[in-house]
């Protein structure tokens, strides 16, 4: 009865949604009239989605068997925590999480946004609704979540051992709020080509939903690259996987966007700009699951490997993309450009930021999508990896980093002030800390090099806007964007000397044997036996010394029964300058065991960044919806004393 | 020229959709072509996975299918009634039960019909190993001699029966 009732809610949603695209393409979006209606449509709408959802998770926790995702993706045996995490990982879970954040993302704005007008607001819900109809369709006609089967199993086949962790809990989640957040800039930019309000006041109506999904975006893809650095056990937090790839880009657009949202918001500038990049952004999400559920192209993501499902979604994406761009090129001519700026301005630097960023998104996409237009074109088949990626994105991003040095110290418009003082600070940190690396460490590849360098400069500079200001009276948004950006130094200087300084030893050892690692001195003590709730597992109990300080690391080579996969757990030892990292390998069948330890120094700051980049977001975000209830209240209160 | 410069995103747009498009038409080739068609089945022996039941071992044994399944695996039951058909044609299939309890095994073969002339018990699944197949369920067709002669992967579907059917004519 409960997969019936959710499969009934999806229905009566997915007319709500064509119910509200209707409304608004009559009286909603060509008058602004009739918007109550669409708002409690969309209520209803996101209601009726959650309670889909909510229905399938209850499925998932009771272990019905008889919904064949549930056979095929759970087991009565598994801990409650990956029974409510297994409904979104696997395919028809994580499209119904999508749309269940899509219908979210569309009540909020129904409910929160104030600063549009009432017609540029209808239109807005209404392309919202034309978003979620498209992928209530994909997932009522080809991706039924509450699909019988009969006769029922007797027990399901289980979830993927990898993904029985704690990191699918929260990365799909956050992930997704992220990837559909956007779809608001999408649906705010469509809308105000479609009502000629391309103007700064669409683009502060925008802002915050940009920062908002911008803040979950930063915070799944921080949490999925720690994800896989300590459950893959291959020592590694970024592959250049197509997938990543595929979370990378949007957030790339919706970084841009969020710089160049700015200058229109503030100056009136970037009009043209920022409408594509709020178009590119959403567009590049649904790229990426388009790229994810086509199976197109190998992955360790792409578990829904099913041209048909690839070919509605690619129908989906050529549609509303198409739809969108076809509009942006045929509307965007008549858009009035705003103040005029010097290009050594704040304006101008947003600019160069802007162009940066879309040219590591340029090489990400051409080289995510080269091995498929190379074999189209020439039959070849080949694959393009790490060496590509980090020789051609390395140094863009370190050119975007040394214009962090100065560039949020300018002034907007024209800034006519020696450059050098506030220049100064940041670069000679920067040419101290790569002289020291001459001296201290001559082997460095030059990459990581120039990168810990200019993280090191950027940590002064980064906080340099707040140096001329009284702290008490600076906005709660100017401290979010130091803390974001001082998060960018923090990351910077993890990844260089992740990648400059790390040892790896691959051993096989006996117990009793001792082991030598960066600083470290690893014995291994002992191999047993030890079994969990649906696993049994060999544990190796590691003793690593330095100096005073003493570590104990167990892992594991875990067998699990449903399905029946083996999988390496690696133990991980935290300390403040850097990461002990073991795993667990074969027997070498001689009494001797496979260990593979990593010494990486500073390795955590890489994640530390991410979150403080994620936290800068959020106090901006904070900072901003705060300052505007209060002007609210403000002008209130002097329309009161008026009348 | 300023508004031609708009179209640019369309353009890339459809470049992306004529890539991925002819991707879609044109799927790559992941067929699996096992290195052991053509040799003699590995040297293994089973114990039997059921009381009262015959085990399955690498001896030449007249034209057989060998089959790879579990009680625990969903894709097993689908292919479990064509299994019969085959049986009731009178062709000899041999079972392979991988990491598998015999009270499980037996239930199922109650539920979806029992084709097996034999059950042997791949506890460890080293014979799984042996035999280079990476899951369950898995068919080979072995000829009267012991010679592998095909590796189907994953589960019997009706589409699969002529092949098969032709494999099992060519062992004898």
């Amino acid at each position: 009865m409960i997969a019936e009732a959710g499969l009934a809610a999806l229905w009566f949603a997915a007319m709500l949604a064509a119910l509200q695209l209707a409304l608004s393409l009559g009286a909603g979006g060509v008058e602004g009239r009739g918007l109550a209606a669409i708002r409690a449509v969309a209520i209803g709408q996101a209601v009726l989605t959650l309670a889909a959802f909510a229905a399938l998770i209850a499925l998932f926790v009771r272990s019905d068997m008889s919904v064949a995702l549930v056979a095929e993706n759970s087991h009565s045996e598994k801990p409650l925590l990956y029974r409510i995490a297994g409904a979104w990982g696997n395919h028809e879970g994580s499209m119904l999480l999508w749309v269940s954040v899509l219908a979210l993302a569309g009540v909020a704005v129904a409910l929160l946004e104030r600063r549009l007008d009432a017609r540029t607001l209808g239109a807005t819900l209404g392309a919202q609704a034309a978003l979620a109809l498209g992928f209530f369709a994909f997932l009522l006609l080809a991706s039924n979540p509450f699909a019988r089967l009969d006769p029922a199993p007797l027990d399901g086949q289980g979830l993927n051992p990898l993904l029985q962790d704690p990191g699918l809990a929260f990365h799909p989640p956050t992930l997704y709020l992220g990837y559909v957040g956007l779809s608001v800039a999408f649906s705010l930019a469509v809308a105000a080509l479609l009502s000629d309000e391309v103007g700064p006041a669409l683009a502060r109506a925008m802002r915050p939903w940009v920062l908002g999904a911008w803040i979950f975006l930063t915070l799944g893809i921080t949490a999925g690259s720690y994800w896989a650095y300590y459950e893959l056990g291959w020592g590694g937090w970024w592959f250049w996987d197509p997938v990543e790839n595929a979370s990378l880009m949007p957030w790339l657009a919706a970084t841009a966007l969020l710089h160049s949202v700015s200058v229109m918001a503030n100056r009136g500038g970037l009009r043209a700009w920022t409408m594509m990049l709020a178009l590119i952004a959403f567009s590049m999400s649904m790229v990426g699951t388009f790229l994810v559920r086509s199976g197109i192209l190998t992955s360790v993501h792409a578990f829904a490997v099913d041209p048909q499902r690839g070919t509605f979604i690619l129908a989906l994406l050529a549609l509303y993309v198409g739809g969108a761009l076809a509009l942006f090129a045929w509307r965007i001519g008549t858009v009035r450009e705003g103040a005029p700026f010097d290009p050594v301005s704040r304006e101008g630097a947003l600019v160069a930021n802007n162009l940066l960023l879309s040219v590591i998104l340029g090489i990400t996409f051409v080289g995510t999508l080269y091995p498929l237009a190379a074999e189209a074109l020439t039959g070849d088949k080949l694959s393009v990896g790490p060496p590509y990626f980090n020789a051609a994105a390395g140094p863009i991003a370190l050119i975007l980093a040394a214009l962090l040095l100065f560039a949020p110290q300018l002034r907007w418009r024209h800034d006519r002030r020696p450059l050098w003082p506030r220049l100064a600070p940041g670069a000679l940190t920067a040419a101290t800390a790569l002289l020291a690396t001459l001296l201290l460490a001559p082997q460095m590849a030059l990459l990581p090099r120039l990168g810990l360098a200019l993280g090191i400069g950027l940590v002064p500079a980064s906080l340099l806007p707040l140096l001329s200001r009284s702290l008490r009276r600076t906005p709660l948004a100017t401290f979010g964007m130091v803390i974001a950006h001082f998060g960018v130094a923090v990351a910077l200087i993890g990844m260089a000397s992740d990648s400059a300084f790390t040892e790896q030893k691959l051993v096989a050892a006996r117990p009793g044997d001792t082991i030598e690692v960066g600083p470290w001195l690893v014995e291994l003590r002992a191999i047993m036996p030890v079994a969990g709730p649906n696993w049994t597992a060999l544990e190796a109990d590691l003793r690593a010394s330095r100096g005073g300080g003493v570590e104990t690391l167990r892992p594991q080579s875990r067998s699990f029964t449903a399905p029946p996969t083996v999988t390496s757990e690696s133990a991980i030892a935290t300390l403040w300058n850097g990461q002990l990292y073991t795993v667990l390998g074969e027997s070498a069948g001689d009494g001797r065991w496979q260990l593979r330890l990593w010494w990486k120094p500073f390795v955590t700051l890489i994640w530390l960044g991410g979150v403080l980049i994620a936290l800068g977001g959020a106090l901006a975000l904070g900072g901003r919806a705060w300052l505007s209830r209060r002007r609210r209240l403000a002008r209130a209160e002097a329309d009161e004393a008026f009348a | 020229m300023r508004r031609a410069i708009f179209f640019v995103p369309l353009g890339l747009l459809l470049l992306f959709l004529g890539a991925v498009g002819w991707r879609l038409a044109n799927p790559p080739d992941t067929r699996i072509v096992s290195h052991l068609v053509g040799r003699p089945l590995p040297v293994f022996m089973l114990p039997a996975a059921l009381p009262g039941r015959d085990g399955v071992s690498a001896r030449a044994d007249g034209p057989r299918l060998v089959n790879f399944f579990a009680s625990w695996c969903v894709p097993c039951i689908g292919e479990a009634p064509l299994l019969g058909r085959l049986k009731d044609e009178g062709v000899a299939i041999d079972g392979i039960a991988v990491r598998d309890r015999p009270e499980d095994i037996a239930r199922f073969l109650a539920r979806y019909g029992d084709p097996y002339r034999a059950i042997g018990a791949d506890g460890d699944s080293r014979a799984q190993m042996l035999l280079g197949s990476s899951g369950v369920p898995e068919t080979y067709v072995v000829d009267r001699r012991g010679i592998i002669r095909l590796h189907h992967v994953g589960p019997v579907e009706a589409a699969d029966l002529t092949e098969l059917r032709s494999a099992l004519a060519a062992a004898r």
